[in-house]
């Protein structure tokens, strides 16, 4: 057998094309969401843990906060849902750090498919993922009186900010999913970080019943503008403000963490 | 000669420590090629680089006669990897893994299909195909593994330490699959730890030992380079131990070691065989079994590097670098 036959039948590519690479991601994608099937603590990650958060918030803190449920609810829901989706971001390294420990992302690596396939795949199947926990965290609201202002547009323009927003955001679940050495650790810098984070913004408490001293921070919090853009969107109030600086802070967070994330991703394998 | 993997002069260097410092290989097509070497021997890496998933800092590498780094997507169209750790996906069952690869590679999904029915088959997964691989025992793991390297027909296959941790009955079906595949004309790439494994299956052998290749052979050739032979004794009783040492060191002139009840020793003369055979027949030792053999891969190792290739000896100043 000689070199050329070697390479038989076909004389290969030098590098996949960019439809290629599209449906490399398409596959991968639908990988991570078949995953779903086999896993049910997923199902539960992504549907019940939103619910309750919205039920126990609505429920608990409503009437003390803003005098009724109903009230509370209509404020609450978009800062609920924006906290919801920083923790689904951290789907995104968790799932990342997986591949790498187990190997899996070594076997990716191997096979003839585009080199950026297997991350975008997996970003593309947690924006689907994200997705579904929005409309679901919309519905559940919805049934319990939560109602949408400025009818589909609004609504779409609120589904498009947030998944910019998470995509962006996605970049530093990458870097943590890379540089950490295994799975749960991610897990535990979500909750080190995601929780502080929306709990000092306006995600769920008006900025004036917190500490003077804090609400510089509150204001300038990311989670405060993506929370207001989305009040802006869903219910009423200033939305060109707010959303122009919820996508400042995504093409912050993308500029600096997409680059990180890529760099550190390329020293590990 | 045609070689499906070529390297010279590899080099590859994490912080302060040199994983491969150094490393020639020439792999004929069609053939097993073992890279033999205890833990931390730079096995790994040199699979890793040879594989495209590294690059290495010196030196350069062909497989089918594409360069690693500048044609890798070339490369990667014609091997396949099973890694010492089963890198299937868990959470997906045996056939959705094999899918995923077979539509990663471009087939349509009845093509991926048909594949996957088949590959399972052949790997007596069909009755498992529907579970989840996180509820496969470590042998299907395995198995599994080594079928998604097949899913596109490799015509190299790196097979990177794929027994360790296999019960004897696993290990044996592997082995019987990676002859299979050899005679399909496929060419391997086989780490291990175990000499035998080796000796199994490797028409060639490059024993491998701080990153470097310190010799290279068939299993024979390196046997018969501690220069000569073993003489085996094993006493009907084993209280007659004491005395078959004595006479294998005073007729050998070298030092005996014991394992179990057989008295092994280096022998250079053949000649010394009846001599022994004498002496212990002088002593009313009655003698069970009584042969010279060739030495084993395991004593051509300790030879060579002065250290057994057993994982548990491997020594601690390599410990936590990647093998």
């Amino acid at each position: 057998m000689t070199a050329a036959t070697l390479a038989a039948p076909l004389t290969p590519a030098r590098r996949p094309g960019l439809v290629a690479g599209l449906r490399h991601t398409v596959t991968l994608a639908w990988r991570s969401l078949v995953q779903i099937k086999h896993n049910p603590m997923e199902l539960i990650d992504l549907s019940i843990q939103p619910v309750m958060f919205v039920l126990l918030f609505t429920y608990v803190f409503g009437t003390a906060i803003a005098g009724s449920p109903g009230d509370y609810l209509k404020f609450a829901l978009p800062g609920i849902i924006v906290q919801n989706a920083f923790f689904a971001t951290m789907t995104t390294g968790f799932g990342l750090n997986t591949d790498l420990t187990k190997g899996v992302f070594d076997r990716l690596q191997t096979l003839p498919i585009a080199r950026w396939a297997p991350l975008a795949g997996r970003i593309l199947a947690d924006t689907v993922k994200q997705a579904w926990s929005v409309a679901l965290l919309l519905g559940v609201g919805m049934i319990l009186g939560f109602r949408v202002g400025n009818g589909a547009a609004g609504l779409l323009a609120a589904f498009a900010l947030l998944l910019a927003f998470s995509l962006a955001a996605s970049w530093i679940s990458v870097l943590v999913g890379v540089l950490v050495s295994e799975p749960d650790k991610v897990q535990i810098f979500g909750f080190m970080v995601i929780f502080p984070l929306t709990f000092t913004s306006n995600a769920f408490v008006p900025t004036d019943k917190m500490p003077s001293w804090m609400q510089h921070w509150v204001e300038v919090n990311p989670a405060t503008i993506l929370a207001d853009a989305l009040r802006g969107l869903l219910v009423s109030g200033p939305v060109a403000g707010p959303v122009a600086r919820s996508l400042i802070w995504a093409a912050v967070l993308l500029a600096v963490f997409a680059p990180l994330a890529v760099r550190a991703l390329r020293r590990r394998v | 000669m045609t070689y499906a993997i070529r390297a010279e002069g590899l080099v590859r260097r994490f912080g302060a420590t040199t994983a491969l410092a150094g490393v020639d290989l020439a792999v004929p097509a069609g053939t097993v090629f073992g890279l033999l070497g205890p833990n931390g021997a730079g096995k790994t890496t040199a699979v890793r680089v040879l594989a495209t998933l590294l690059a290495a800092d010196e030196g350069h590498a062909t497989v089918g006669g594409y360069d690693v780094r500048r044609d890798a997507h070339r490369v990667r169209q014609l091997i396949g990897l099973t890694g010492q750790y089963a890198s299937v996906d868990e959470n997906l069952t045996g056939t959705e893994n094999l899918l995923l690869i077979g539509r990663l590679l471009g087939f349509s999904r009845a093509d991926a299909r048909a594949r996957a029915r088949q590959l399972l088959a052949d790997f007596q997964l069909t009755d498992a195909a529907e579970r989840a691989a996180k509820t496969y025992s470590g042998g299907m793991r395995r198995r599994l593994d080594l079928a998604a390297s097949l899913v596109g027909r490799p015509k190299v296959l790196f097979l990177d330490e794929p027994t360790t941790g296999l019960d004897p009955r696993s290990r044996n079906e592997l082995w019987d699959i990676v002859r299979g595949l050899v005679a399909d004309g496929v060419t391997v790439l086989l780490t291990t730890q175990y000499l035998e494994e080796a000796d199994q299956l490797a028409g060639e052998i490059a024993v491998v030992d701080h990153g470097r290749v310190i010799a290279q052979g068939t299993p024979e050739e390196l046997k018969a380079r501690t220069g000569g032979q073993v003489l085996a004794v094993r006493p009907t009783d084993p209280t007659d131990l004491p005395t078959v040492l004595a006479v294998a060191a005073e007729v050998t002139g070298a030092t005996p070691e014991v394992a179990q009840t057989t008295v092994s020793v280096p022998v250079n003369d053949p000649g010394v065989l009846p001599a022994v055979v004498r002496r212990l027949d002088a002593a009313e030792v009655a003698v069970a079994e009584l042969a010279l053999r060739g030495a084993s891969l395991d004593e051509v190792f300790l030879h060579l590097t002065g250290h057994r290739a057993e994982p548990d000896t491997a020594p601690a100043d390599l410990e936590g670098v990647p093998a």
